[in-house]
């Protein structure tokens, strides 16, 4: 697949979003069981500020992926089916949840209402979490994508980078977090870690299910294509490659492997340790950007079986 | 549009072409529509549209594509003054040589009426070989003439046919084939198109047909496979033909002096040697059978054998084993091959209870078929062994019996001809005088070397040496020779040459750097060698920069045509088709049909054919004309076969009908006569066909067309060559050995002109071209839909060979001949024999041209074959080689072409290839500098296009 | 069962003229589909909206090669899998025919469709941004105004070798049914469950099987001409040598 930049900023922006969310109701709820002392509201407050930007972002990013996007709000109606339709609704229901999460908040203080709202904000969370990934893993001929690990990996990457920011913020504002919340995120990054090599694992042992035999019908070992019907390429062959060599491939995967795990952790030891947000925003940083090669690699490993009926012109 | 000339449906919108399918009610294409049909709206408003008539611009050169716009009035001035004047004083200064176009009945007339020799379309570059070679051999020929009938074949053979030719017609006919069980072989180097649904593919060396057919007829005859009733009755196989060394008439059959000749151009009265009462005896003699086979004396010593005899001895040693040395083939597969087709001819026998007379009066109560059918193109007949190879294709359909029969090869009228048919040119430069119509036609059929068309010094008359003794059976003229002729002044140098539809500065023209040079070339006095270049075609080209006139034509739907029984009809093989277009849009910008300048001129001019008693215009316009234009005053012969008669209702003959256009438009445009059953078979011998010929004018005889399985015209060329026998014109020493060689009036095999000089461990590969089905000639690329399926070309090399020589899949390679070199991409193929590569015609255009953008595919990674290739060869004379002439000191040469035709040896070309360095352009080469849009033209190209009809306005 | 309209695309007498992409693109681009727009339509690779294009491989090594020109619109899968991903409702299966249509008023242009389809199908249109695809000329095969021999879709309708037919699958009496139990009417990617209702029909081979009896017959016309060997009369024979 030819990776949609649109829809990579949509997914990791987002997935940062629902982490920080989901790091900010992890604080009021371990404040709340008297693990820790409840951080200040503006932690809360702006907190949400901070994770509505991301998801507004992601928002935003979503509309430059559509041909038509004054007609995005149509989007919503498929959502007995279509998992992008459910997307489309579970987002902006998240965002609602994590505006009335901090106005509350802000309002009002923690409290059994921000922390009510901060459960069904969550569930929205991982709802979200759910549908954003369904969306790949749905679609079974995708083999590299049609695997529970899609929507794991969406969602540790998601709570990893979003604790990650989380625990920058908690720096700069609840210093008290700092500890805890670096642990939950070196869990989420290795727990990330972990699911992704696994499907790492998985999508190098793949063998493709559609040949060049089942894709035009004709048994036999030795099939090559001549011609694609056209010479100057076409939407097939626009949207559906990378166009980059397999040495930039490799680039990017281990680039993202250095930049989602073993980078942001040292430096998450080390901000944490410090207390430093700058550093801990460096570390997000960082794993954001090894974040959009991971997506992007994500798209690119995918080999879409139509890619077998464009192969050669002349 | 395209010369197979479907029968289309326009449909508009807001006056604009909303969609164009095919006519269901049309007997060639019967509703399907091609590729390059249903792509008619983009060809209609391409950008590369020429709108106006333009004149180099004054002070500009040739060439540099500066073009100032000029009204059609000042157009016709300039045009009749130039012309009035090479009239008056030696009208063989004007040449008019048109591309494929569909009016060659005009054009021929046109130039006939002027009085000029040198006019020609683009036969001889084409496929004149296999008009020739068979016409020749059956009278009759392959495509609008004739063609397989596959309707009740049951083997059918098809070898080296174009793809984009008689497609709609033929490919409907391969499916129904195909779905009625039938099998079919192709023979081919490449398995594209036609090939890719064949059950057999029998890969083949380009060139080496010739061999494998007279293996094929090896085979055939020694297993006795041959329909021999059809040979001794049909075909001239058991005439006796004169052996003896000193006869004057030594190769000819031995005439029967007692007996009446009735037909001076076609004798009648040949001897055979009767089986049943053992002597001679008259040939077709109903009560007498021939041998076929065998040695015998005459009562006056003469010895004499049949022609069947000298056929067997001929193939003797042309063994299967043999032709798998040059064609690739093994002969284990040639046997197979051979005995499928004789045994399919012999056990799957059709009979049609159709009753009919013979020639010679014998009646018949069926009509037999030979179920194997044959197609062949431009594969065989662009060699310069072509001629030779389709003789031998005609004899190997002949003695399988399958020549107008059901389940064979059918003829198309106004075909079968006599042999050969009659039209001839004038004898010699007498037939050429000013202001004076030419005595005869441009273009005709010798029959003996007395009618060619050369001087008292054996000097060619044309410019194109068509009917010299260089190339004798020239009968389509030698286009491709035109230019390099005019410019090297030999035989002459003309004033004015004007070109219809054909793209003589790109692929039309072999060598075509050089060609291009030529036109610019200016003599001492700075005057162009060609002097005045009028170009008239719908749409820029390479061309049109190298005129000093354009005028700009109107597209297939903005204009009257006639597809005339005249020129090349669309008859069925059940009876005379022809057919009409008329106008659904009107012209263009100030685009005008060729056909109305031709007849404006003419009136102009005062052709006496074009105007009346008092010197006034005869017609109004082409309709005008082709209502009511008479071959001769009152002949009732017309341009239209159809709706004849004040009120149409005569057919073939009548008087002129002021409303034949509509009664046409209201019948599907077409007239189709459909003969009765007993006139569908067996024409060339069938009474009762040839006497109906005869009352329609079809033919001026009614005589039988006797199969030239030995050729009595190549035979009396030779015997000039050898310095006898009945012909007073001898060919000049330095050719006799030529005519002397290829005139053999039995086939046989000789490697290609240019392979017997070629280096063969240098260049060892074959380079050929396909036509894509895609496209039309190189008619296509300014079609916004065609050109993205075609839009850049590769050369096609099998991998072995491509990894022999280190060539990537999609690599950059050169590609070089003899004559020049080539940089291309390359695409491996499992389809093509290894020792060749080909690529697909004419789609790699010139930077600019057809208004694309300079930097299109079809510039920068197409690339054009005709570079590789030489328009001419070295003299075959050493003698006059080094003579020398103009503009090619010390080295005289001929064309790279057929020595009995005259047809371009497009195919016989010798490559190597090698990789191309790495640090070398992505481009192909040679560049042309990029030529800029005319005035006129869209100058501004969209950058995208979204067509919905009927929105403009 | 109701009607599921397809396409039967016979690749024994598919000779790659692309006659069907062209005649589709000319009535398609003024039709109810809107114009189907082409990018540098006269510079360097141009390339445009097509619904049926038709693609050329080679099967097997020389010279036992297969060349297989193959053409390819959209399947009008009975499960497609195109349809329920489509978050507009802008891509749909229509229950009374079958076939699957976009509805471009409804089309956000996500290209989540074209993911979801193994066969590539679906095209984007570059500047109407909506998503389109094979229709099977949905406004030609119900226009009363049309003859009925025309009202089919148009590359059925150009085809010069009739290797696209067009009936309901559904129907076991139709033609298309018939000619894809009788010849082998496959499906693309049946791996995927998608179960496309086009079918291609397989190349088929006919050949002769000659006996060698067929070639030495009593008949023999080189008899007549007293051409077949025959041994010399005076050579030795069993007679010379043997008594018995």
């Amino acid at each position: 697949m030819r990776p949609a930049f649109s829809v990579i900023f949509l997914t990791t922006l987002i997935g940062a979003g629902q982490g920080l969310f989901i790091a900010l109701y992890v604080a009021e709820l371990g404040a709340a069981l008297g693990a820790w002392s409840m951080p200040p509201r503006l932690y809360f407050a702006l907190g949400c500020v901070l994770s509505l930007s991301l998801l507004g972002a992601g928002l935003a990013a979503s509309f430059f992926h559509l041909g038509r996007p004054e007609r995005a709000w149509r989007s919503a109606a498929m959502w007995r089916n279509s998992w992008l339709s459910r997307e489309v609704i579970a987002l902006p229901a998240f965002m609602a949840a994590v505006a009335a999460f901090g106005l509350t908040h802000y309002v009002r203080g923690a409290g059994d209402l921000s922390l009510a709202l901060g459960a069904a904000g969550l569930l929205l969370a991982l709802l979200l979490f759910i549908c954003t990934g369904m969306i790949y893993a749905c679609i079974q001929f995708l083999q590299e994508w049609h695997t529970p690990l899609t929507v794991i990996n969406y969602t540790l990457f998601g709570c990893a980078s979003g604790f990650l920011l989380g625990t920058a913020w908690a720096a700069a504002q609840a210093p008290v977090l700092v500890a805890a919340s670096a642990l939950w995120t070196a869990a989420f990054t290795l727990a990330a870690l972990v699911t992704r090599l696994a499907s790492l694992a998985r999508n190098a042992r793949l063998k493709p299910k559609s040949t060049l035999q089942t894709a035009i019908g004709v048994k036999h070992p030795r099939i090559a294509q001549k011609s694609e019907g056209f010479m100057g390429g076409s939407f097939n062959t626009r949207e559906f490659f990378h166009a980059r060599s397999f040495a930039w491939l490799r680039a990017v995967k281990w680039g993202f492997l250095l930049l989602v795990f073993p980078l942001p952790l040292v430096l998450l030891a080390a901000g944490a340790a410090l207390v430093s947000w700058p550093v801990l925003a460096t570390a997000f940083a960082l794993q954001y950007l090894g974040l959009l090669a991971e997506r992007w690699f994500f798209f690119a490993q995918a080999k879409h079986p139509q890619n077998l009926y464009y192969q050669a012109i002349s | 549009m395209c010369a197979c000339r479907c029968g289309i449906r326009v449909h508009l919108r807001g006056g604009e072409v909303r969609y164009i399918d095919g006519n269901p009610g049309h007997p060639l294409n019967q509703g399907v529509i091609c590729a390059k049909g249903s792509s008619g709206i983009m060809k209609q408003y391409s950008p590369a549209r020429l709108t106006k008539p333009l004149m180099r611009k004054p002070g500009s050169a040739r060439g540099d594509n500066q073009f100032v716009e000029v009204s059609w009035d000042e157009t016709f001035r300039m045009l009749q003054e130039r012309l009035a004047k090479i009239r008056s004083t030696d009208p063989k200064k004007f040449a008019l040589f048109t591309g494929r176009d569909q009016m060659q009945a005009l054009t021929g007339l046109f130039a006939r009426q002027f009085g000029t020799p040198n006019y020609a379309a683009h036969g001889g570059f084409c496929s004149v070989n296999m008009a020739a070679g068979m016409i020749y051999t059956l009278g009759g020929s392959f495509w609008e003439f004739g063609g397989p009938d596959l309707e009740r074949a049951k083997l059918f053979v098809m070898i080296g046919t174009a793809e984009d030719h008689h497609s709609n017609p033929l490919k409907i006919a391969i499916s129904k084939f195909k779905r009625s069980g039938g099998r079919f072989i192709s023979v081919n180097p490449v398995r594209t198109g036609y090939s890719a649904i064949a059950d057999e593919w029998v890969p083949i060396k380009p060139g080496t047909d010739g061999a494998l057919l007279l293996a094929l007829t090896h085979e055939i005859i020694h297993t006795g496979l041959y329909d021999r009733e059809f040979l001794a009755r049909y075909t001239n196989a058991g005439y006796l033909i004169d052996l003896d060394p000193n006869s004057e008439m030594h190769g000819l059959p031995v005439h029967d002096s007692g007996r009446h000749e009735d037909i001076p151009e076609y004798p009648r009265n040949m001897l055979w040697w009767d089986r049943l009462s053992e002597q001679p005896a008259p040939c077709h003699a109903p009560e007498a059978d021939p041998y076929l086979l065998g040695e015998f004396t005459l009562a006056d010593g003469t010895p004499v054998k049949p022609a069947f005899q000298l056929l067997l001895e001929r193939v003797k040693d042309y063994t299967p084993e043999w032709a798998e040395g040059i064609t690739g083939i093994s002969a284990a597969t040639i046997r197979r091959l051979a005995h499928e087709m004789g045994v399919t001819a012999r056990d799957q026998k059709i009979e049609l209870p159709i009753a009919w007379t013979d020639s010679w009066g014998t009646e018949h109560d069926k009509v037999t078929g030979n179920p194997v059918a044959f197609h062949a193109m431009r594969g065989l007949a662009a060699h310069s062994n072509g001629f030779q190879t389709i003789r031998a294709l005609a004899i190997l359909m002949s003695i399988l019996g399958t020549i107008d029969r059901p389940g064979g090869f059918r003829h198309k009228a106004p075909f079968p001809r006599g042999i050969p048919p009659l039209a001839k040119t004038p004898k010699g430069p007498e037939g050429v005088r000013p202001d004076t119509p030419l005595a005869g036609l441009a273009l005709g059929w010798p029959g003996t070397p007395d009618d060619l068309f050369i001087d008292a010094d054996n000097q060619p008359v044309r410019i194109d040496k068509a009917f010299s003794w260089e190339y004798p059976l020239s009968v389509h003229g030698l286009m491709h020779n035109v230019i390099t002729n005019a410019w090297r002044g030999d035989p002459y140098r003309i004033d004015m040459l004007m070109i219809f539809m054909a793209n003589m500065a790109w692929n039309s023209s072999m060598n075509t750097m050089e060609v291009r040079r030529m036109l610019n070339d200016k003599d001492e006095s700075g005057e162009y060698k060609i002097p005045f270049i009028v170009v008239c075609d719908a749409f820029q080209s390479e061309m049109t920069a190298f005129a000093d006139l354009i005028l700009p034509d109107t597209t297939y739907l903005e204009r009257h045509d006639v597809m005339s029984m005249l020129d090349r009809p669309i008859s069925e093989f059940d009876g005379p088709v022809d057919a009409v277009r008329v106008p659904v849009l009107p012209p263009t910008g100030q685009c005008k049909p060729f056909q109305e300048v031709l007849i404006e001129l003419a009136g102009r001019l005062k052709f006496p054919a074009f105007v009346n008693a008092d010197g006034s215009r005869k017609y109004r316009d082409y309709p005008d004309f082709i209502i009511n234009y008479e071959t001769e005053p009152g002949s009732g012969i017309g341009f239209l076969a159809g709706w004849r008669g004040k009120g149409g209702e005569k057919f073939m003959q009548g008087e002129p009908n002021p409303r034949q256009w509509e009664m046409y438009a209201r019948n599907n445009c077409v007239f189709q006569l459909k003969l009765p059953p007993s006139y569908q078979y067996m024409r060339n011998w069938n009474k009762g066909y040839h006497e109906w010929a005869q009352r329609s004018r079809l033919r001026r005889y009614a005589d039988p067309i006797v199969i030239q399985i030995y050729s009595e015209v190549l035979q009396k060329f030779r015997m000039a060559a050898q310095g006898r026998g009945p012909a007073k014109r001898r060919p000049p020493a330095h050719l006799a050995k030529r005519i002397a060689t290829y005139f053999d009036p039995l086939p046989f095999y000789y490697e290609p002109l240019e392979a017997q000089i070629t280096d063969a461990h240098k260049y060892p590969l074959n380079a050929i071209t396909q036509r894509p089905m895609a496209m039309y000639h190189s008619w296509d690329s300014q079609n916004a839909w065609l050109r993205q399926i075609h839009a850049h070309n590769y050369l096609f090399v099998n991998p072995a060979l491509a990894r022999a020589h280190g060539i990537d899949d999609g690599g950059w390679i050169w590609v070089e001949s003899m004559w020049g070199k080539v940089r291309c991409m390359a695409r491996y193929s499992e389809a093509v024999e290894p020792g060749t590569v080909w690529t697909w015609n004419a789609i790699g255009k010139a930077a600019g041209a057809w208004n694309l953008a300079p930097g299109a595919n079809e510039a920068e990674l197409g690339f054009l074959l005709n570079h590789l290739i030489s328009d001419e060869l070295p003299h075959p004379s050493p003698a006059v080689r080094a003579a020398g002439g103009e503009g090619s000191p010390g080295e005289q040469r001929i064309s790279n072409s057929d020595p009995v035709t005259g047809q371009a040896g497009w195919y016989d070309v010798r490559v190597r290839i090698y990789a191309a360095g790495a640090d070398e352009a992505e481009q192909s080469w040679p560049q042309v500098a990029a030529v800029a849009a005319l005035p006129g033209m869209d100058r501004a190209r969209k950058t995208w296009l979204a067509f919905v009809a009927g929105k403009k306005k | 069962m109701s009607k599921q309209l397809a396409l039967v695309i016979d690749l024994n007498v598919c000779v790659g003229c692309h006659a069907c992409v062209t005649s589709c693109k000319e009535w398609n681009t003024s039709g109810e589909a809107g114009f189907l727009s082409d990018d540098n339509p006269y510079a360097r690779d141009p390339t445009g909206t097509f619904f049926n294009r038709v693609q050329t491989f080679e099967v097997g090594e020389f010279p036992n090669t297969q060349t297989v020109h193959f053409p390819k619109s959209c399947l009008h899968c009975e499960d497609p899998p195109c349809v329920p991903v489509c978050p507009t409702g802008a891509s749909y299966k229509r229950a009374e025919d079958g076939i699957v249509l976009v509805d471009y008023d409804k089309c956000i242009g996500c290209k989540y469709c074209a993911w979801a389809c193994p066969y590539g199908a679906r095209e984007i249109d570059e500047h109407q941004k909506v998503m389109k695809k094979c229709t099977l000329c949905v406004d030609r095969i119900y226009d009363e105004l049309l003859p009925p021999a025309d009202r089919q879709p148009a590359c059925v309708m150009a085809c010069p070798t009739s290797a696209r037919l067009f009936g309901d699958v559904h129907d076991p009496e139709s033609a298309v049914s018939k000619v894809i139990r009788d010849s082998g009417g496959y499906a693309l990617m049946p791996e995927w469950g998608t179960h496309p209702a086009n079918h291609y029909l397989p190349r088929r081979k006919t050949e002769i099987t000659l006996h060698r009896d067929e070639l030495e017959r009593v008949d023999n016309p080189l008899k007549i001409d007293g051409k077949l060997p025959k041994p010399d009369v005076r050579s030795p024979s069993l007679d010379d040598s043997t008594t018995w």
